[in-house]
């Protein structure tokens, strides 16, 4: 299901993936990034700041760290870097990862 | 036309050239700092942020009492820098721990401690923990552990921000900083004062000159008839991805910044002028740090990087007047961040010969110039 972005996909998706970001449904194209698929779907904040400020995916390239978002359990992972996979779970982060909890190194 | 030369010329932009300007600028002198380019080894932009007296001068009492006055000088002297600059230092300094793996090790750094207590008196304490006790107290912390000894006295503060503040407070002052000033060579001008070739063929005269160009100052050193010789030793450091907890401690090779971050360093290699970081110590570092705090195995590392410590032959600071050029002066040192705040005053003082100045004789080049001849 995609809600209103300010980002467009080409049209020529082969296939989907099907993900969820807060529990909710959220439908990818393979070869989509986690940042690419969050983008496309709502151009909504992915994460809080430390300070509570909103953050989304900005240089899709491995440098700026805003795309940080909780991947299967493990937080601060780099959106942008890494491909949707079918039955992914994404959680928004709000504010910093805690010492405890940060998911089995992959 | 000419510009009327500055009333002392600092040679080096890094935290000790911007500290003993910001204490010129206080006596109300005219000061200009001409710092090199972003290519050249900065050891002030790469530390470990610690304001430390533990085990400082052990065995040379000038440096012990030294550090202890620039650690007692510190909430003042970033009260002053904070109201200076508008910039937050994140100064903290609720005590810190030297934490060990190895009981041979304890036990040195202990009897060094001892020394050092000797001394310092009443002015210094010092604690030796016991692993369990350790464990109890901060019950994290692993069973690799043996021991750590403790000081209420040291702490930390975020360097970078201290960098820059001491940068807009020379600026707040009237001091003039020019970036990408390279000075080549140094001369004694005809009829006093010095002249300065910048690498970019400017030249500038200047009445005084205090040289505190890092790694860069051997040759300068030279030029003016100075004995010291410098010499790079590179420490690696990590920092981790930042967290919503604090870490419950400070210790000398795991901090936690304010910002949240996670930083371990400590390492040292005489590597020559090479600050790149390795393989090899990066694991070497992350490894004690889960060793000392096994829940930090869980966080990712995000940067790496070596840095260049800036070393006098025995590793102490050296401040020296030219004896052969009036007004010139060579200021070195390990620790430029813990002694930031005497920098600033008594060195300066001292540079400016005010009747009030320390006696810093002790760390005079003369104790050098017997080792070099021979
Ligand atoms: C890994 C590491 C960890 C450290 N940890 C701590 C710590 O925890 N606590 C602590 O107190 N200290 C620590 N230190 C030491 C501290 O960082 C240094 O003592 C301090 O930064 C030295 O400052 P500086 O101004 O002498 O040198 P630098 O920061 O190297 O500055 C020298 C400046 O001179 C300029 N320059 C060089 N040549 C010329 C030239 N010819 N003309 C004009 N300008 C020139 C350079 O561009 C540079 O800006 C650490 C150092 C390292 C490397
Ligand atoms: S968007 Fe910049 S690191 Fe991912």
């Amino acid at each position: 299901m995609k809600i209103a972005s300010r980002f467009l996909t080409r049209p020529d998706a082969a296939g989907a993936v099907h993900l969820t970001v807060d529990g909710e449904p959220v439908t990818a194209r393979p070869g989509d990034t986690v940042a690419a698929a969050l983008l496309a779907h709502s151009g909504d904040a992915s994460r809080q700041s430390g300070k509570g400020a909103p953050r989304t995916a900005f240089c899709m390239m491995g440098i700026c760290f805003d795309c940080l978002v909780e991947v299967d359990g493990r937080p601060n992972s780099q959106g942008c870097m890494i491909p949707v996979r079918a039955g992914m779970v994404l959680r928004r982060q709000r504010g910093l990862r805690p010492l405890a909890g940060g998911g089995e190194d992959a | 036309m000419a510009t009327r030369p500055s009333e002392i010329t600092i040679i080096g932009g890094g935290v000790v050239g911007l500290s003993v300007a910001l204490g010129l600028l206080q006596a109300r002198r005219r000061v200009t700092v001409l710092d090199g380019s972003d290519g050249d080894f900065r050891a002030s932009q790469g530390n470990f942020g610690l304001v430390w007296l533990q085990g400082k001068g052990a065995d040379f009492a000038p440096y012990a009492d030294w550090t202890r006055d620039a650690v007692a000088a510190w909430p003042g002297f970033a009260a002053m820098l904070e109201e200076l600059s508008g910039t937050g230092l994140a100064l903290d300094q609720s005590g810190g721990f030297e934490v060990f793996t190895d009981r041979a090790e304890l036990e040195d750094f202990s009897a060094a401690l001892e020394r050092q207590q000797a001394h310092l008196g009443n002015r210094f304490s010092h604690e030796i923990v016991a692993a369990d006790d350790l464990r109890r107290m901060h019950p994290g912390i692993g069973p690799g552990v043996v021991g750590a000894t403790f000081c209420a006295l040291d702490g930390h503060v975020n360097p970078l921000r201290l960098l820059r503040a001491l940068r807009s407070a020379v600026s707040a002052l009237g001091g003039r900083i020019l970036s990408g000033a390279q000075v080549s060579d140094i001369a004694a001008a005809t009829g006093g004062g010095f002249d300065l070739s910048l690498r970019d063929g400017r030249r500038l005269g200047a009445e005084r000159v205090v040289l505190c160009a890092g790694l860069g100052t051997t040759p300068l050193a030279t030029q003016l008839g100075f004995v010291t010789r410098v010499r790079p030793q590179r420490g690696e450091l990590l920092i981790t991805e930042r967290l919503a907890d604090r870490l419950p401690f400070l210790s000398s090779t795991i901090r936690q910044v304010d910002e949240g971050g996670v930083q371990i360093g400590g390492t040292k290699a005489d590597v020559g002028p090479d600050d790149s970081e390795t393989l090899g110590m990066m694991a070497t570092l992350a490894r004690h740090a889960v060793t000392v705090f096994p829940a930090l195995a869980d966080v990712r590392v995000v940067r790496a990087w070596g840095a260049l410590r800036v070393m006098s032959p025995d590793g102490y600071p050296v401040y020296a007047r030219s004896p052969r050029h009036p007004g010139a002066y060579l200021v070195t040192c390990h620790s430029g961040v813990t002694l930031a705040p005497l920098h600033a005053t008594a060195l300066a003082e001292w540079i400016d010969e005010t009747s009030n100045a320390p006696d810093l004789e002790a760390f005079d080049e003369n104790r050098f110039a017997l080792s070099d001849a021979a």
